[in-house]
């Protein structure tokens, strides 16, 4: 080292930075494993076996409703991270808790479907298509649930620690995160519900 | 309440009563271990052992642990072949030629792949990863120091949980890959294929998380001037290894997710009956499966493009064109799933496309043998160990790559499919191209982790034993495959096979051999380390002479923070050049280092895995949710503890433990 | 043509001298059209292969002797690790043979299709006919279905040499895979599926074949014998075939499906009609419904069935 170039705490510099590109990368095989669940719905799309098919259940209006509210939501959680970029912490948690809900009211309603269509007799152990129907579906509404899960960590979080640098970079990842979510559902949307409706 | 403890066809305790050979096995493994924990207490360790390992956060701790378990497996599995080799060379006639009933049989073979691939391979590789990365890309750790300890915990949880199967319940027999209908309840009603699946989900979690950080630490923390195409050759093919994980894991995950649906929930993904379609399956797996072999390939090469140069005290030859290949075989290893099955009938246009494409493949790795050529062309080579490895690779390598671009033409394949021609080949390049490497890396990096090299003369028997072994092992299944016989026998009729068992049979002592050599090489090195009552003392920084990259400007074994000073990259081969312009190391005037708390976070989560993995296996559903929901706990709390994670090494204390390597490099009179 | 021909004996006998055995390596001495083809190409791409595998072997010995520490003589030059003109050869040689391998396996590829009938000549007495087997591989047994005589057989393959045989696999539950090493081609006999393939014999004898994808326990005992005779043989055999009292039905073909490791030779002199049909489709059993028809129930049904469709409708 001829002339030594002293960088400071070379490992915590620019960590938050490094924590939000690892996210990227999670989000990245994330994308991987939705993608398989993609192809296999389309593998097993057409298998109804002696089962219903999707287009004797698909109630578009409701899984509409679904979409917007899931849509919204991720406006929403655009509102606050505005406020977060404002230094509103109240703002923030304003648009937080109204994410939080749009959130939950669409796992609800997942899960008011999932219980219908079990009861009406297309039930995921009827054939292939519905295993996968179920499988996609409800892998996107886990990821969702987490997604809450993580908010209600995060309401924790802002009220105990306000915005310090640490909750700045979890929120940013959690936005990443329901972004994503979002993109996957528009996915799920045309492939399974508007495709499966034809 | 007990599950499926209760069900007698999931014959819990049968193995233990009725083959004696498990029931010895069993209590060997308890005997030992039992003499473990006796000797942690006696020795007053425990203190050391927790905040020392179970809960560093240290890269270098944690590689270490990760090549212990790999080592710990690569016994199990190796026993596992040799019992297979004994048992084919007796089991000419019938089913009761050999002495293991197909049961037992058809287990160990799936024992031995499984658990070499995802419990052996794999952390070894991450055991590498994690001890040289950082060093080499001039960090003071990974990007993620709690993630990697997770990783560690959850990947060492799976691996107990599969060898847990030993003793309660069964193994799968299914093949290392689970080819459904076979591993459907139809085809296996008892708990093998669950503990197959859940170890198998716990590891690829813990893969997953180890590429993620990977992925982070080799991008976002390079050492200030280390562009991308200054990095070391063994930080590219780790960047692009860990890339692969990353897109080949989720798709193994969602294959396995999709298997247990059927399993548990009755779902009709793979199955016969209900729409579902097996193939769909062997697609998945192989989308999986054949990417994973350029994951545990790709670092081989890596780890040859470091060890060739230094041994020839000469720079890599085509730095350039290796980063290319690598690349190269990153698109490539995605196009050519099929030819894993070129005999499903697949017509004329698939076939012929996926055979071209892994021919083509065959091209960038064949460059690769020729970059290392180049490098011994007109170099200074000394023979150690490290190096004789590499040479071995070479050799073998070439030979494997040529059976493989054999079995790359679909019409040869249709003649070489599943035989034990497919085996010979696939043992010919894991065994001669990937483990051969790792020993290489092992033995090269083993004196910067501890401070002292490996006897040199068992590491040399310990080569030439591999060496020979695995020519006399397999170039007969090459024989026996164009004889017709196909692989996972439990018994052949035709007597003319019989002599070329038994020569494998030899052969695989004789790799046995090779194996005790190691380990008579690492009890010594414990021997050393006992002396020194687990500190010790540091070495010089380079001690096989003419090393190039940044982990051998520092002290061996590192301090915990590894650079007191962030090195600056000018060039390819840092050190080497540092060596060159003469750059004097510097020893004043540090300041203080941000180092990551330690934390039992990933310890406990890895732990609850490990219950919650048994639970499902035995269907025991209240301590299924009671486990994932502490799992969500524990990483819930540690996320609040966290924020105050960290605490800073003072500067006086920097100087303590620089002032040591800097009297221990004047009493040897090294410039430095 | 001829001289390759003569090329490729004195390889073979080479080989088999290189492997240090006596003539008993199916691969090496194949019986069949197709086998003979494959051996041929195996033999040609080792060849080809090893033109430049053995001068690497010997450059990485050469290499490790010439440049030893200790021979000083030797030039040495620690900055040198670039030079085109040899990247340029390493990358083009091995792209090189990897194109000649390529278009052999294409050609390959493209002429022994297992789905596709062979080119064979006429033979002399004008036999060119196809003769049909239906595969079944069952837990663990295979059962050969004869259409066109009527007849079925357990783990028993009797053919005219000479003449083309047309075989369809399948399987009732795991995925076995169907090999006479002396013949060639081994093809997976996988449920719901039905994979075609085309062998010939060209020589009497008597082939073992086996399963060539492990099944589960009793995989290794899966083995069959192919006899191949001449045509008059074979008739006397179909005969004898036929005299038997066990019939193939729907009841007895359930009750083959169960699972047993030593099922002796067995001779079915009659066969239920579309047997094999219903096999594939997963509707044996009474009352359960076809594959194939619920396929096209399902292209009836939705835009997705309609995608998925492998029928056309017009």
């Amino acid at each position: 080292m001829s002339e030594p170039i002293q960088v400071e705490n070379h490992c915590i510099h620019d960590h938050d930075s490094t924590k939000i590109f690892g996210f990227w990368i999670y989000l990245l095989q994330d994308l991987f494993l939705f993608a398989t669940l993609f192809a296999n719905m389309a593998v097993f799309s057409a298998s109804y076996d002696i089962g219903p098919s999707g287009r004797d259940f698909i109630d578009l209006t409701f899984v509409l409703v679904e979409t917007v509210l899931l849509l919204v939501s991720s406006i929403t959680y655009g509102f606050a991270m505005i406020q977060l970029h404002r230094n509103s912490l109240v703002g923030m948690q304003i648009w937080m808790t109204v994410t939080f809900f749009l959130g939950l009211t669409f796992i609800m309603m997942e899960l008011y479907e999932f219980n219908h269509l079990i009861h009406a007799g297309a039930a995921p152990w009827v054939s292939a298509y519905w295993s996968s129907f179920f499988v996609l579906v409800a892998t996107h509404g886990a990821h969702v649930t987490g997604g809450l899960l993580w908010m209600i960590c995060m309401f924790v979080h802002l009220s105990w620690d306000g915005l310090n640098t640490n909750n700045r970079t979890r929120m940013t990842c959690l936005s990443l995160f329901w972004h994503f979510l979002d993109i996957v559902w528009i996915g799920v949307f045309t492939l399974v519900y508007l495709l499966g409706a034809l | 309440m007990f599950g499926r403890f209760t069900d007698p066809a999931a014959q819990a305790f049968s193995a233990l009563q009725h083959e004696p050979i498990v029931l010895y096995t069993v209590v060997a493994v308890g005997i030992i271990f039992f003499l473990v924990l006796v000797g942690i207490t006696l020795f007053g360790w425990w203190g050391t052992l927790w905040r020392n390992w179970i809960t560093t956060v240290d890269h270098k701790r944690i590689g270490i642990m990760y090549v212990i378990l790999a080592l710990v497996m690569l016994i199990r599995g190796f026993v596992d072949a040799l019992m297979m080799r004994m048992h084919q060379a007796v089991a000419v006639g019938g089913e009761s030629a050999g002495y293991l009933p197909p049961d037992h049989y058809d287990q160990i073979f799936t024992a031995h792949g499984t658990i070499m691939i995802f419990f052996m391979a794999t952390p070894l590789l991450f055991g590498l990863f994690n001890y040289v990365i950082p060093l080499q890309i001039g960090a003071r750790d990974v990007a993620f120091p709690f993630l990697n300890n997770l990783g560690f915990w959850i990947t060492c949880s799976g691996a107990v949980l599969i060898n847990l199967s030993l003793a309660i319940g069964n193994f799968a027999r299914v093949g290392w890959l689970a080819y459904p209908p076979l591993s459907e309840v139809s085809g296996s009603p008892d708990t093998g294929m669950d503990y197959y699946l859940w170890s198998l989900q716990l590891s690829g979690i813990a893969t997953t998380i180890g590429a993620v950080n990977f992925v982070a630490t080799i991008i976002k923390m390079r050492a200030p001037g280390m562009t991308m195409m200054k990095m070391p050759v063994f930080c590219w093919t780790t960047l692009i290894s860990n890339v692969l994980i990353l897109m080949i894991y989720p798709v193994l995950t969602v294959a396995f997710a999709l298997l247990a649906c059927d399993r548990y929930l009755g779902m009709h993904f793979f199955t016969n009956d209900g729409g579902g379609n097996p193939m769909a399956y062997i697609n998945y797996v192989w989308m999986f499966g054949h990417p994973e072999v350029y994951v545990l390939v790709l670092p081989a090469f890596g780890i040859l493009s470091e060890v060739v140069p230094t041994f020839s005290s000469k720079r890599l030859f085509g730095y350039t064109s290796m980063v290319w290949a690598i690349l190269v075989i990153l698109v490539l290893s995605f196009l050519v799933w099929v030819h894993h099955f070129f005999t499903m009938g697949g017509g004329i246009a698939v076939n012929t496309f996926f055979s071209t494409t892994t021919m083509v493949i065959a091209v960038p790795t064949g460059v690769k043998i020729f970059n290392w050529l180049f490098t011994m062309y007109k170099g200074r080579i000394r023979l150690e160990a490290p190096m004789l490895w590499c040479l071995g690779m070479m050799f073998t390598f070439v030979g494997g790559g040529l059976t493989g671009v054999m079995l790359s033409i679909a019409p040869a394949d249709w003649q070489f499919h599943n035989s034990l021609f497919l085996v010979a080949h696939f043992h010919h390049t894991i065994i001669g191209g990937v483990v051969f490497s790792y020993f290489a890396g092992f033995v090269y990096w083993f004196p910067k982790a501890f401070g002292i090299k490996l006897n040199r003369s068992l590491g040399i028997c310990a080569f030439l034993c591999w060496f020979v072994g695995f020519y006399l092992a397999f170039f007969p299944l090459y024989i026996l495959g164009l004889m017709g016989a196909t692989r996972r026998l439990q018994h052949y009729i035709e007597p003319s096979w019989q002599p070329y068992f038994i020569i494998a049979m030899i052969g695989a002592f004789i790799i046995a051999l090779g194996i005790l050599c190691t380990v008579l090489q690492l009890l010594l090195a414990i021997w050393y380390g006992f002396m020194h009552k687990g500190i010790l003392p540091v070495h010089e920084n380079d001690p096989w002479g003419d090393a190039r990259t940044l982990e051998w400007s520092i002290s061996s074994p590192p301090p915990a923070y590894n650079f007191a000073i962030i090195p600056d990259v000018k060039t390819l081969d840092a050190y080497w050049a540092m060596k060159m312009t003469g750059s004097k190391r510097k020893k004043t005037d540090f300041s203080d280092i941000h180092m990551p708390s330690n934390t039992s976070a990933g310890f406990f989560a890895g732990l609850l895995s490990l219950i919650l993995g048994f639970a499902l296996v035995w269907h025991l559903w209240w301590l299924v949710a009671l486990s994932f929901i502490s799992i969500i706990a524990v990483i819930i709390l540690h996320s609040f503890v966290s924020d105050h994670n960290g605490y800073y090494l003072s500067s006086g204390d920097v100087q303590m433990i620089e002032d040591q390597f800097t009297t221990y490099l004047e009493s040897k009179g090294i410039q430095a | 043509m001829k001289k390759l021909k003569k090329i490729l004996t004195f390889s073979e006998a080479l080989t088999c001298m290189l492997l240090l055995s006596g003539c008993d390596i199916a691969v090496l001495h194949p019986a069949g059209l197709v086998a003979k083809a494959q051996r041929d190409l195996i033999v040609v791409s080792l060849l080809l292969m090893l033109c430049i595998v053995i001068p690497v072997m010997i450059a990485i010995v050469a290499f490790a002797i010439k440049y030893r520490v200790s021979n000083s003589a030797a030039e040495y030059l620690p900055e040198w690790g670039e030079s085109h003109k040899v990247e340029f050869f390493m990358w083009g040689i091995p792209i090189c043979i990897v194109a000649v391998l390529a278009v052999l396996s294409a050609y390959f590829i493209h002429q022994y299709e297992p789905s596709k009938p062979l080119d064979l000549a006429l033979t002399d007495d004008g036999h060119n006919r196809l003769l049909r087997i239906d595969v079944v591989a069952l837990e663990w047994k295979w059962l050969f279905i004869y259409p066109e005589y009527g007849i079925a057989t357990i783990n028993e393959i009797y053919a005219p040499t000479g003449q083309q045989v047309s075989l369809q696999l399948t399987a009732e539950n795991t995925i076995n895979a169907f090999w006479v090493p002396k013949l060639g081609t081994v093809l997976y006999a996988m449920p719901q599926m039905n994979a075609k393939l085309h062998l010939v014999s060209e020589e009497d004898g008597q082939f073992s074949g086996i399963s060539a994808n492990y099944s589960g326990e009793g995989f290794s005992n899966m083995r069959f014998t192919w006899n191949s005779v001449s045509h008059d043989d074979f008739n006397h055999w179909v005969a004898r075939v036929r005299q038997s009292s066990v019939t193939l039905d729907s009841s007895t073909y359930l009750a083959l499906t169960q699972r047993n490791k030593n099922t002796p030779v067995t001779h079915f002199s009659e066969i239920e009609k579309n047997l094999y049909y219903r096999i594939v489709n997963r509707c044996v059993v009474q009352g359960s419904q076809c594959n194939e028809y619920l396929m096209r129930l399902a292209a009836e049904k939705s835009l997705w069935g309609e995608l998925c469709s492998v029928f056309n409708f017009k």
